[in-house]
This record gives structure tokens, C-alpha cells and sequence, in this order.
């Protein structure tokens, strides 16, 4: 600990209400509360405290809280606490500054600054209680040339396709990253919905092979786990060329947390670091690329989707462009929100741009150079609610992919200290005795409740807009307006500003 | 079954091999198809002329014979079975490699070797006849490399950059002195004799196959490089 240090979060512990039963203590991975048998109370180390609430959560009297402290340095505009605190710890340490989960800095929200239309006299809104209202999605090629056999009949020329019953799918999150639980829960719920989980670079757990027709294997720089039952089991394969927590940059899954079954499913030795370099030693090109993209297919004989990953980045229309000739299926666009298990805090907090502006522009731009049926588009990074789904599809997108709000389901608490691998809530660890506090029997309805009531909610302003399939929602820009946003913005959003009519 | 390779696609190709329902395969007149037997078990190939990239990516358990050169990226993922290669081959040979072996008469291009590992019974293995490109056992974190640089060149057995980023496996050179530039992190051990059990296999399986004299390559000088535990390549974090 550093000295120079004060907490940022202070346990408040109401004294009245405490029995010291002692929940607290035991539920704290963290070790924050301890029991002093010289005055029979419970203390509080706040200095440990990463603010997860578990033990707000589990105290059977409400006797906690967790208050952001009142400590300050003197107040200035320019040197934040946390910044000067940054500083302190890399004098202390010299060490990369490591932080967890998606980028948490006040950069604008563009979701929030677009408003949806709805129909008023001319065409009716649609009620989708009464109605069908279509929100099953494929993703793949569109374009396919419509062949006969000599009777006449039509020949199956169409590629391998993703039939998802709703546009949400689960994003990358590899087993070490998170816990067998967690991922169980992912993978039943994905199952039960009609859509998709993706295993990250982390290689398949052989007990999850059983939800292979709704699941995503990922081929990221290191091929971890990476061989033929992997690509067999699953529905589509992925290859990760960014993240968008961290463009640029590659993995690195300490020794300590390549536990016996973790490193059986990475097919590494237990203990051993587990690093993904930061590019594809084969990959210097699109046509490179291409040859990935190719290898697969031929390893799995075009039965199968091939999705390409990418991080949100200043070129990504161009990227997107190169991706969509490339043989690739599905391209998946990452933002600069989107969530991680560890990056450097720099690299999290600085690289890359929302994922609404990269949408808009590699939507345009493919279909510019009309080759927008060539792929699907699928974007994550972070989507927040039906409202940032359904504004994603206007702007171009085929599906979502969720991680963050699908692990707040689970749980989860936004405490951003996953890198430490001890959270209290059994998801980002492998500690046996946290991974069990997490229940995949509860976790995976929890899952499925929150998608099926976005899918509602999506279908609800769907048919309040008079539209009735999502199909007639994707790249319909016109169904959106901006709100504060300067000409720029509107411009490369493709939107017209709140109350220009057409 | 016979393939005659002249004026045929890749997909085509590869369709070709997938399906053919005998063990032993022929190719003649490969001119640079891409990916053959991707993914692959249970097969016996030949292969005359050359294959193109990525030739036995995935491969699960085939033999392949290259009577001729091989191009880029030659058992990429490749996770059992054995490529033999009677020419040289290219960049990334034997990327993220996860079992089986490599047998390379002459040398090999670019980042040979690079991210192999091993787990458990899957241990992979290249041996080179010839010479090495830069970056050879980059980010190698097991199985093993030889370099046997059986050239007339008089040339560096390897390039730049060898075993940067390893953190497992090991790589043995048959050289008299000691590569130069080799990084920080990689620890070199001289050998007078190929005494290593498992090195001395292979190196006696690549003279078998190739017809060279075992003695030459046994009875000489070896550099083993593997990496340097109290040096290990690691970027030191602050939990912020």
C-alpha cells in the first residue's frame, strides 16, 4: 500500500444495526472486514475496499453502505484525484498502470444524444401484442446469384448463415477471464434465447461442447485451445484481430490464473503465462486475412460463418471495406467502451472511438461500394439497453454483442477490479470458493430475462415506429434525430438534427 | 488416388482431398493451391510441385510429403501428424504449432516456429536442415525447434531476434559459436555432443528421411537455447 494513498471509497457501518454475524468478513475476498473480540464489533479496512457490494448485498440488517470519500486533495480542474493519484502509484511502483472493464471517462454518449420517431396519423403504430413483429435476425452473406438445376429447381447457393431468434448476442469472454459458472450461464442462456455466446481466445471446455449450435470460438494471435473438435463444436468462428478495451494490444493471462482446468482447455501447462501477442504473425494484409479467413473454411468445409473482430479505430470504415472483400461473413466492430478482464489503464481510457461513429461510417461506406450484403455487421462496446440496441440497428447494424450488461446480470457491480481475479460475485475468477457463489442455474435465467425483456422493449418501439421486422430497421437512419450534436457529428452519424423534418 | 493439381482452384483442390475416400492421395502439378488438407486426418499425401500458403493448417493427424518446396505459414495450428517438407520453406512455418513434426530439408523463411506450444502429450516439433530466418521460436512456449545448418552458404545458422518473447520449449542450433543478438531473455547452454534424448530422436529421424549420414549431425556442436527463468519477460503492472 502507498502512503500516499487515501481510499476512495469508505465502508459505513451503522452500529445500531450490525449483530457482527460476521457475513461480511466471510463474504470479502478482499479481506476488508475483521471481527475484534476485545469490543465484539466488527471493523472496517476501507484502504481494501473495491467497492463490489457484496456485503451491502448480503448484510441481513442493512447495516452497510459504501460512500465515496470526502478526502480531497485541493480542488483542481486540471489535476483530478484520480490523476494525481495515478501518478503516486507509478512513482511508487514504475510499473503500466492496469485496469479492468470498459473505459469509464466522461467522453460524450452519442446513444444518448439520438432520439427515436415514432408514427403520429399518417401510418399507424403497430402493437406487437396483437401483431407479429419480427426480430429474428441472420447473419452472413446476403448476396448469393440464384442458380436452377436442369428441372428448374432452385440450387441452395446461400453461405453459411447465424439464425439468432433475437439481435443480441453474448461477446467474447474467454474461461480464465471468467469462471466455468459464468460461462455455463452464458451458454445455457444463449441456448434457451436462440442466439449466441462466444468463448473468447480461451479455448472450449469440453463440457460445454454440448451447447456447440450456440456457440462463437474465437482464433485470436496465440490460438489457444485452437483445433479441429474446437472449430467443429461451434456454429461460427471468430478471429480476433482487436479489442475494443484494448486496440493494438495483445493478452496476457498471468501463470496464476492458468489453473489445472483452465490450462486443459487452453492446452497450455498449468502456471505458465499465457501470452497473445498484439498482431497475427501471419496477418500483415488484408490478403493475408483473407487466407486466415480461407483456412478455416477449408478446415471446416464452408459450413461454417467466419466473423472478423476489430477494434473501433480512426480507419475503420476503410478496414471494414478490406474485411467485407476478404471472404469474412460477419464483421464485428468493438468500441472503445467495450469491456476487458485487464488492460493498461493508458491504453483502455485513450485508444480507439465510439463505436456509434465507427457503426455509422463502416455501414456507409459499404454500402457506398455496395458491398453491404457482402457481410453482416455486429457491434458491441458498449450497448446499455434495448434503447442503445435499437439505435444501433437504425445506424446500420445487424446484431449486438453484449458483455458488460450481460455480466451486471450475473451480478456483477462495475467495481472494475477484475485483474485482481478475486470478485466476490464468482465471475471474474477461478477461485473455487468464489466461482460457486455463482449459481449458472439462476445466472442463466437472469440472462435470459433481461434479453427477452430488451427484445420486448425493441419490439414495442419497433411498433410504435410502424415498423414490423428488424429488417426494416437495419441502416433506417431517418427513424433517428440528433440532439446536441454539431454538424460533424450529424454528418458522419448520417442523422438529420431533432426537428428538421425530411 | 491420383490428382492432377494443373489449372484446378483451391476450393476445388481441397474438395478433391476432403472427399477422396482413399488413405493415400498423389497431387501432381500443385502450383501454389492454398490450404491443403486444412484441418485434415487419416490421409497419406504427396504432393509434387508447390503447394501454396497455410498447407496443413489445423492438420489433425495426415502425413504430407512435399516433394518440392512449400510456401508461407506450412502447419499453421497444427495439432498432430507430419509434414515433410524435401525442399525449403517459407515464412512462419509451424505457427502456434501444437503437435506434431515439421522435417524440413533445406531452410526455412521468417518467423519459423513462432508461438508453438506444447501440452501434455502434444509436443511438437520442426527440425531444419538448413538455415533459419529471423525471429525463429519467437513467443515459443513449448515443444521443440533444431536447427541442423547443413549449408554451403558459411552463413548465420539463424537471423535476427531468436526466441524473442520465449517463455518455454527449446530450441536447439548446431552451431560452434554462439548466436549472436540473442535476447535477454533466452539462456544458451553449449552442448559438445546432441546428448538430448528427444533432439537426438528427431535429428536421427531427419537424416532417416532424407538420407543423410546420422554421424555428421550427432558428433557436432550444439547451442540449446531455452528461456531464462530468472530473467523471465514480463511488463511489471500497478493495479490502479
Amino acid at each position: 500500500m502507498d502512503m500516499y494513498i487515501q481510499p476512495d471509497y469508505e465502508v459505513v457501518r451503522n452500529s445500531d444495526r450490525c449483530i457482527a454475524c460476521r457475513v461480511c468478513e466471510r463474504q470479502c475476498a478482499n479481506l476488508v472486514h475483521s471481527y475484534d473480540p476485545d469490543t465484539g464489533k466488527m471493523k472496517a479496512d476501507s484502504e481494501k475496499c473495491v467497492n463490489c457490494h457484496r456485503c451491502v448485498c448480503l448484510c441481513p440488517t442493512h447495516a452497510l453502505k459504501i460512500v465515496r470519500s470526502d478526502d480531497t486533495y485541493k480542488i483542481n480542474a486540471n489535476w483530478s484525484n484520480q490523476t494525481i493519484n495515478e501518478v503516486y502509484r507509478q512513482a511508487n511502483s514504475g510499473g503500466v498502470l492496469l485496469s479492468s472493464m470498459g473505459n469509464p471517462k466522461e467522453y460524450p454518449i452519442f446513444w444518448d444524444k439520438m432520439l427515436v420517431n415514432a408514427s403520429q396519423v399518417t401510418n399507424p403504430p403497430i402493437d406487437p401484442l396483437r401483431e407479429p413483429m419480427e426480430t429474428q435476425v441472420f447473419l452472413g452473406k446476403h448476396t448469393v446469384k440464384i442458380e436452377r438445376d436442369e428441372r428448374g429447381k432452385l440450387k441452395n447457393t446461400l453461405p453459411p448463415q447465424l439464425k439468432l431468434k433475437v439481435p443480441v448476442m453474448f461477446s467474447a469472454m474467454s474461461y480464465g477471464s471468467i469462471s466455468y459458472n459464468a460461462h455455463e450461464s452464458l451458454a445455457r442462456a444463449a441456448e434457451e434465447l436462440g442466439t449466441y455466446y462466444n468463448t473468447g481466445e480461451g479455448g472450449l471446455h469440453k463440457d460445454f461442447y454440448k451447447y456447440g449450435k450456440n456457440t462463437i470460438v474465437q482464433v485470436a494471435s496465440g490460438r489457444f485451445g485452437v483445433f479441429r473438435d474446437y472449430l467443429e463444436n461451434a456454429a461460427a468462428i471468430e478471429i480476433k484481430m482487436g479489442q475494443g478495451a484494448k486496440p493494438g494490444i495483445g493478452g496476457h493471462l498471468p501463470g496464476a490464473k492458468i489453473s489445472a482446468d483452465v490450462s486443459e482447455t487452453r492446452m497450455i501447462p498449468q502456471g505458465v503465462d499465457a501470452i497473445s501477442p498484439a498482431p497475427h504473425h501471419d496477418i500483415y494484409s488484408i490478403e493475408d486475412l483473407r487466407q486466415l479467413v480461407y483456412s478455416l473454411k477449408e478446415a471446416t468445409d464452408y459450413k461454417k460463418p467466419v466473423i472478423v473482430k476489430i477494434a473501433a479505430v480512426h480507419n475503420t470504415a476503410a478496414i471494414a471495406s478490406g474485411i467485407a472483400r476478404s471472404g469474412a461473413d460477419i464483421i464485428a466492430i468493438d468500441g472503445y467502451r467495450g469491456g476487458t478482464g485487464a488492460a493498461p489503464t493508458r491504453i483502455r481510457d485513450n485508444v480507439g472511438i465510439p463505436i456509434e461513429l465507427a457503426l455509422a461510417e463502416a455501414d456507409q461506406r459499404l454500402r457506398e461500394e455496395g458491398i453491404r450484403d457482402n457481410v453482416s455487421i455486429v457491434v458491441g462496446g458498449s450497448i446499455r439497453s434495448s434503447a442503445d440496441l435499437l439505435k444501433a440497428i437504425a445506424l446500420g447494424a445487424d446484431a449486438c454483442y453484449i458483455g458488460t450488461a450481460a455480466l451486471l446480470a450475473l451480478g456483477c457491480h462495475l467495481c472494475r477490479t477484475c485483474h485482481e481475479g478475486k470478485c466476490n460475485w464468482g465471475i471474474a475468477t477461478q477461485r473455487p470458493d468464489l466461482v460457486k457463489r455463482l449459481n449458472p442455474e439462476i445466472g442463466y435465467k437472469r440472462l435470459v430475462n433481461l434479453v427477452t425483456a430488451w427484445n420486448h422493449e425493441l419490439q414495442e418501439m419497433m411498433g410504435g415506429m410502424g415498423i414490423n421486422s428488424v429488417e426494416a430497421l437495419r441502416g433506417n437512419r431517418l427513424m433517428l434525430r440528433g440532439v446536441g450534436l454539431t454538424d460533424t457529428e450529424l454528418k458522419i452519424l448520417g442523422i438529420k438534427y431533432a426537428g428538421e423534418s425530411l | 488416388m491420383q490428382i492432377d493439381a494443373k489449372d484446378l482452384h483451391f476450393s476445388a483442390l481441397g474438395r478433391a482431398v476432403r472427399e477422396c475416400a482413399d488413405r493415400e492421395i498423389v497431387i501432381k502439378n500443385c502450383i501454389g493451391q492454398r490450404y491443403i488438407a486444412s484441418g485434415l486426418s487419416g490421409k497419406d499425401i504427396a504432393i509434387y510441385g508447390t503447394p501454396g500458403n497455410a498447407l496443413g493448417a489445423y492438420l489433425d493427424g495426415c502425413r504430407i510429403a512435399v516433394h518440392g518446396n512449400a510456401q508461407e505459414a506450412t502447419g499453421d495450428t497444427m495439432n498432430g501428424g507430419e509434414i515433410d517438407v524435401y525442399g525449403s520453406a517459407g515464412d512462419a512455418t509451424g505457427y502456434a504449432m501444437r503437435g506434431g513434426r515439421i522435417f524440413v530439408l533445406g531452410d526455412v523463411g521468417y518467423r519459423c516456429g513462432i508461438h508453438m506450444k506444447a501440452y501434455k502429450e502434444n509436443k511438437p516439433a520442426i527440425v531444419i536442415g538448413g538455415r533459419a530466418g529471423s525471429f525463429l521460436g519467437e513467443y515459443q512456449a513449448g515443444g521443440i525447434i533444431v536447427v541442423l545448418g547443413d549449408s554451403e552458404e558459411n552463413k548465420p545458422i539463424i537471423g535476427n531476434f531468436c526466441g524473442t518473447g520465449m517463455h518455454g520449449g527449446e530450441i536447439f542450433l548446431r552451431c560452434d559459436r554462439i548466436p549472436t543478438r540473442l535476447p535477454a531473455q533466452v539462456r544458451a547452454e553449449k552442448l559438445p555432443r546432441l546428448a538430448d534424448a528427444e533432439a537426438e530422436a528427431l535429428v536421427r529421424q531427419w537424416c532417416a528421411l532424407f538420407g543423410k549420414d546420422e554421424k555428421k549431425f550427432l558428433n557436432a556442436c550444439y547451442y540449446r537455447l531455452t528461456p531464462d527463468s530468472d530473467n523471465p519477460y514480463r511488463q511489471m503492472y500497478t493495479v490502479n
